[in-house]
């Protein structure tokens, strides 16, 4: 039995451990962070000749669970302090996770808003279909914020496991509206409808960032990366907020 | 495991044994991983949490749906299949037996494009009746029906073929109608196929998680079934859903020990 587990692991170990031969970063990142992360991810890439970043990207409180499992992270890229925190915790972070981006909520809706959708007590209206992230998924929580600032009292007909699943589902047409980030809104282009909350019942997202236990020096280089001059610009130019 | 050899006159060659004793290895495992890890004190609290028993109903009452659903529908299919000759009749039945092969995500998927709002049927079931299939119960049911049925229907196939017909032709033969036949002779005979489909296609509604979430989505008491919560469950309370994951290997086992003499052989 004994000599048939070192077995195994043995060859998982041989079938997993052949990824990280050359110079690469594994970054899990938000799920609101996926198209700037990637144009974030070539810049560095431009600016480090030899190294590649692979991402993973999805819900954050899904990839703080996947890193607690031991999935290998380099860096993690969080929507909220929250989970960021719960991974501390753990003594899974090295150093102290730095904020490098704000992001703001907006209704999501089909395009043109044939709804008329016009703010967040609309939301409420009987027979729309709205949805939102889930409750442990940032998205979510900063949804129900909003909601409670406004004194709407609406339930989502769907909790998606992150947060581009909710415009997915409105740009399919199975959803009426939803709350996603501004940023979300302006990725999907045309395909969707963004309809503004007013600054005093939004939420200002924080994004944390860190190296993960087991890392090596190319996590904090694109670490400082995002949080350069450079990095701040790439994610501006996506619609995110300066730290 | 190296005791449980089954044959005895011949002795496996090393290399065989030690591979072999890996592939076991393999599934016992992470089974006994789950089992070991699941905290029995906090159990019983986890079990009859709220959330896991909304959990628990929903499964139950859409798995048994579709169930339902897949023995009004495809025992007439296996029936069809069974007996009546037809041109594409292999290619009908190489498509309707796809989802047991097909990625669930993507039954979601092609389930959103055709039962969908916008999808071919879904835009008219809205706009005539008022009917949105996704973010209910029904979406549920559907997407487990659409996944699951078609091991009702190979089973039941299977068992219409191998059926001794003399049985039908001779109560035909005294006057019975065509419905007093297969009701009183043709559904009797292959009861053991019928109860064996209809397990295999509960407990593959029971286990849906892809196509449900894709078609359905994911609200607590409406399209959360248990294979949904446990996902969820390991992001915000893994001891949770540990214990939810264990219930399900119990169920599976149980299923498996229930149909061991179809699939185990009886040797």
């Amino acid at each position: 039995m004994r000599a048939t587990l070192v077995a195994v692991a043995v060859l998982l170990g041989a079938a997993c451990g052949t990824a990280s031969g050359g110079v690469s970063i594994s970054v899990f990142a938000a799920a609101s962070l996926t198209d700037t992360f990637k144009s974030l991810g070539s810049s560095f890439e431009r600016d480090h000749a030899g190294a590649t970043v692979k991402f993973s990207f999805a819900g954050t409180p899904t990839l703080a669970t996947q890193i607690e499992q031991g999935a290998h992270a380099d860096v993690f890229a969080a929507a909220d302090t929250a989970n960021m925190d719960r991974l501390k915790a753990g003594g899974f972070v090295i150093g102290e996770p730095k904020v490098f981006v704000h992001n703001r909520l907006e209704i999501v809706v089909a395009p043109g808003n044939p709804k008329r959708i016009s703010g967040l007590a609309d939301l409420a209206r009987p027979g729309l279909i709205y949805i939102a992230a889930g409750p442990t998924v940032p998205a979510g929580k900063y949804a129900s914020q909003a909601l409670a600032k406004a004194g709407v009292q609406v339930t989502p007909r769907s909790q998606e496991t992150d947060v581009k699943a909710v415009v997915s589902k409105v740009e399919l047409g199975e959803a009426d509206a939803g709350i996603v980030y501004a940023t979300d809104v302006r990725a999907a282009g045309d395909r969707v409808s963004g309809v503004p909350i007013p600054d005093q019942y939004n939420v200002l997202a924080t994004y944390p960032i860190a190296a993960i236990k087991g890392a090596g020096g190319l996590a904090n280089e694109f670490i400082d990366f995002a949080l350069s001059d450079a990095g701040q610009s790439i994610l501006e130019s996506f619609g995110f907020q300066r730290a | 495991m190296a005791s449980s050899a089954p044959e005895r006159r011949e002795r496996a060659p090393a290399w065989i044994a030690v591979l072999a004793a890996l592939g076991a290895a393999f599934f016992i495992v992470p089974l006994i991983g789950l089992v070991v890890r699941t905290p029995w004190g906090e159990a019983f609290d986890s079990l009859t949490a709220p959330d896991t028993l909304e959990a628990l109903r929903l499964s139950l009452i859409a798995s048994l749906a579709s169930t339902a659903v897949a023995l009004v529908l495809g025992v007439p299919l296996a029936w069809v299949y069974a007996r009546i000759e037809f041109p594409g009749r292999t290619v009908l039945r190489a498509l309707t037996t796809l989802p047991m092969v097909l990625p669930p995500v993507v039954g979601g998927i092609a389930l959103l494009l055709a039962f969908g709002r916008r999808g071919l049927v879904g835009a008219w079931l809205d706009s005539v009746f008022g009917i949105t299939l996704p973010f209910s119960t029904a979406g549920v049911v559907f997407a487990e029906t659409f996944v699951a049925m078609p091991f009702l229907v190979l089973t039941v196939e299977a068992g219409l073929r191998s059926m001794d017909r003399r049985y039908e032709e001779a109560a035909r033969a005294l006057g019975a109608r065509r419905w007093t036949v297969f009701t009183r002779v043709t559904l009797p005979l292959i009861a053991p196929s019928l109860a064996a489909g209809a397990v295999l296609c509960w407990a593959r509604a029971l286990g849906e998680f892809g196509a449900t979430i894709t078609f359905a989505g994911n609200f607590p008491g409406v399209t959360q079934t248990m294979p949904l919560a446990v996902y969820l469950l390991l992001e915000t309370n893994p001891q949770g859903s540990f214990v939810l994951s264990l219930i399900l290997l119990l169920v599976s086992l149980a299923v498996l020990v229930g149909l061991r003499h179809r699939w185990l052989g009886s040797a």
